[in-house]
């Protein structure tokens, strides 16, 4: 009986580091990408946020109707000239694949500022920085300043735009942002000079 | 059957001498000394409460311990961002005047390995400071000796809290010293790449509602002269 109860221990030791070995403590849920590749080694993926259902903050002063309810901006002059948003944000299958932060912001010495943090946990983060200015076509454009994880060893392209909804459906958004990412590895980004395949039609 | 009996005891056992001697392996020792510390360039220092309530707005999956602020933001409820956190919070700098508003997005990482001592979070700052610049913060944070000196204490405590006085730096990468990584966006931090070290200072913690008195502070190096514009 003594020896079946050490055993038992040695067991229990073991075991218990076994499974916090093999089994992993955080396992993130995972969407299926929907990427395009194309020949010249980049690759394309969109991305969108219905608006106002995916608008978690917008952080401007002197909101009569805050979003959240409840959110007290704070009033410093600083802040006047800037604009703070978060967003979920969704792959082209309208499924939540990550959170996002967008600043916009004017002033002497940042100038004009388009900023977007796209964070998706189960890949990486991208911080990208967009023209302050909409192009012809009404989208904006912009590049990936750098990445975490999977963004980490990529360069290329972004570009955002409005689009209005336009099916009448009671349910149906306002409207969603567009963001279209095309990436390539840091490698072959000297020979990634051609922006059609990012820019929306 | 007795030598079932025994055997189970004895599993039972070995499960709990496995988790007390990870709880009390003296080779996780704290590292309090800041990389920063011993430096030669100029830091800058930005600090937050890491109160949730005390954020501009918190929002988590709505079933965690911490509640989101306020009560009524959208939540993180989808399976893809359960395990996130978003931020939104006022950074004073070291006079402790309103200097920035900074969003933070904190993942539980599948890095994690609680083997090595690891409770690793995923974690990027996006922070604007107006009439300076933006900044992009990435970190591996770890918050094992947070949960070990401040989380478990409080639950095992007739109270169910904790308090005291803990400070400890929680960024442990992807910088070799264990510090973040920095990439300036705009203005007079364009181009910027620097480390950054993160640290909390807590006070007091709940069981039932998460840190109660605890500060975060952003410590970023500067090159020595930046505050002249830093060329792209």
């Amino acid at each position: 009986m003594f020896k079946s109860f050490i055993a038992g221990i040695l067991l229990g030791i073991a075991g218990a580091g076994a499974a916090l070995y093999y089994i992993p403590v955080v396992n993130q849920a995972r969407e299926q990408s929907l990427i395009v590749v194309h020949p010249n080694h980049g690759n394309t993926e969109t991305f969108h946020v219905n608006i106002p259902m995916d608008r978690i903050m917008v952080g401007v002063p002197g909101q009569e109707e805050p979003l959240p309810a409840g959110l007290e901006w704070p009033r410093d002059e600083q802040f006047a000239t800037m604009r703070a948003e978060m967003f979920k944000i969704r792959n082209s299958k309208d499924a939540v694949v990550g959170v996002a932060s967008r600043f916009a912001g004017s002033d002497e010495v940042i100038g004009n500022t388009v900023e977007w943090v796209m964070h998706l946990p189960a890949r990486g983060s991208a911080y990208i920085r967009m023209e302050p200015t909409a192009r012809e076509g009404g989208f904006r454009l912009g590049d990936l300043a750098s990445g975490t994880r999977e963004f980490a060893p990529l360069a290329g392209h972004v570009t955002e735009r409005w689009i209005a909804d336009t099916t009448g459906l009671e349910d149906a958004p306002t409207g969603k942002i567009e963001i279209i990412t095309a990436f390539v590895s840091k490698e072959f980004a000297g020979d990634y000079a051609d922006l059609d395949e990012v820019i929306p039609e | 059957m007795k030598y079932v009996v025994s055997l189970i005891v004895g599993m039972a056992l070995g499960v709990t001498i496995f988790f007390a001697l990870l709880y009390y392996n003296p080779l996780t020792s704290q590292n309090k000394l800041s990389p920063l510390s011993v430096s030669d360039n100029d830091v800058i220092t930005f600090n937050y409460s890491a109160v949730a309530s005390d954020a501009l707005v918190f929002t988590n999956d709505g079933e965690s311990q911490i509640a989101p602020h306020p009560a009524k933001v959208l939540q993180l409820w989808e399976p893809t961002v359960r395990r996130t956190h978003a931020m939104a919070t006022v950074l004073h700098d070291s006079r402790n005047q309103p200097a920035a508003i900074g969003i933070k997005f904190s993942s539980d990482s599948e890095k994690t390995r609680v083997l090595n001592s690891e409770a690793l979070v995923d974690s990027v700052w996006h922070i604007y400071v107006p009439g300076q610049g933006s900044l992009f913060v990435e970190q591996q944070e770890n918050h094992w000796n947070y949960i070990h000196e401040i989380v478990i204490p409080a639950y095992w405590s007739s109270a169910d809290n904790w308090r005291g006085s803990w400070l400890g730096s929680i960024s442990s990468g992807p910088g070799a010293l264990g510090t973040a990584r920095v990439f300036g966006g705009s203005g007079i931090f364009a181009g910027l790449e620097v480390d950054a070290v993160e640290s909390l200072n807590a006070k007091a913690y709940s069981v039932a509602a998460g840190p109660v008195a605890m500060d975060g502070e952003l410590a970023i190096e500067l090159p020595r002269g930046s505050d002249e514009p830093v060329p792209e």
